[in-house]
């Protein structure tokens, strides 16, 4: 199964947020949400892509995005550290640690490593994919560009 | 600045610091100066005799003083003195504080109150985020990464770009 196309919902999901409450579907209706899906927690590729984004979120928010998800299968303590390390507080990150990887099947980006794929989801507020990226490996890394160039084309439609 | 979605690398232009032989090939390099890749690169670079247009690409989260320290680089500037402050940064980046800037400064002569009035001021800071943004817009996604004709290559560049860069830079002196 590919990465979840545009049209379609949000697949139902349940992730941990930091404080341990569950963040699901019905978490995204109402807002231009960003769901940045990244391998692993302080691995080199997955710092630069969240520290670039993190430099330019005033600049999403200004082009039409309400919020920005890191998600990944790191436990909640370990994406906690990791986003302190970076001082990236403008990302909260969502853990899918138990049962691991099964948000990320229902997106469709859950890797055979048992890690996310490098892929990024724009969800509307009424919880539809607006647009999808699914990097071509998990080392290649989406600009931030992107994000730009998907809000003004989609995130509206 | 509002609009950030794709765009072309922004031309080399009279805001941009380039050195190197007038006929080699041209390399414009997004980095910063506490990226210990692009400070490898640098030297790779150097050995291949290309032409050089540095843009500052400082990201906060990785990096905490890359931001200060392109700041300090575009204030050499104002005296003369960018690619100096540059090899200075580049060459001992455990020492990007402050009073090392100050020391820098004042180890090549600069002005150093001068210098510290500029590095502050919003036109430091304005250039240096200008070129972050170009960078966004043509698509860096990381430092150092490397534009050769036009064309982007993210990360530390491989063997086969270098061997590339390496022949270019050899064909412009026959």
């Amino acid at each position: 199964m590919g990465i979840v196309e545009p049209g379609r919902p949000a697949p139902d999901f349940s992730l941990a947020r930091h404080e341990g409450k569950p963040f699901t579907r019905a978490g995204l209706e109402g807002r231009t949400t960003f769901l940045v899906f990244y391998p692993n927690a302080f691995s080199p590729v997955c710092t630069d892509q969240l520290s670039v984004y993190h430099e330019v979120l005033d600049e999403l928010r200004e082009a039409g995005m309400d919020v920005m998800y890191g998600v990944s299968c790191d436990s909640t303590w370990s994406q906690q550290a990791f986003r302190e390390q970076l001082g990236i507080d403008g990302i909260e990150m969502l853990s899918d640690w138990e049962p691991k990887g099964a948000a990320c099947r229902a997106f469709g980006v859950l890797h055979p490593a048992g890690m996310p794929e490098r892929a990024i989801v724009l969800v509307g507020p009424d919880a539809v994919v607006r647009w999808s990226h699914l990097a071509a490996s998990p080392g290649d890394l989406p600009g931030a560009n992107l994000l730009f160039d998907a809000l003004a084309s989609h995130a509206r439609t | 600045m509002g609009d950030l979605r794709s765009a072309p690398l922004p031309p080399v232009g009279r805001d941009d610091h380039v050195r190197g032989p007038a006929a080699a090939p041209l390399v414009v390099v997004y980095g910063d100066y506490e990226c210990p890749y692009c400070a490898a690169l640098e030297l790779q670079l150097h050995g291949l005799a290309v032409r050089i247009a540095f843009r500052h690409f400082p990201v906060k989260g990785t990096h905490p003083r890359a931001f200060a320290a392109a700041c300090a680089a575009e204030a050499a500037a104002e005296q003369g003195a960018f690619w100096p402050m540059h090899d200075a940064l580049f060459a001992d980046q455990g020492r990007l504080e402050d009073p090392h800037l100050w020391a820098r400064a004042e180890r090549l002569g600069l002005d150093v109150a001068r210098f510290d009035a500029d590095r502050r001021a919003d036109a430091a800071a304005a250039r240096v985020k200008a070129q972050f943004l170009g960078g966004v817009r043509a698509g860096v996604p990381t430092t150092p990464t490397l534009f050769l004709d036009g064309v982007r290559h993210p990360g530390r560049p491989d063997d086969a770009l270098l061997g590339r860069l390496a022949n270019l830079a050899v064909r412009s002196r026959v």
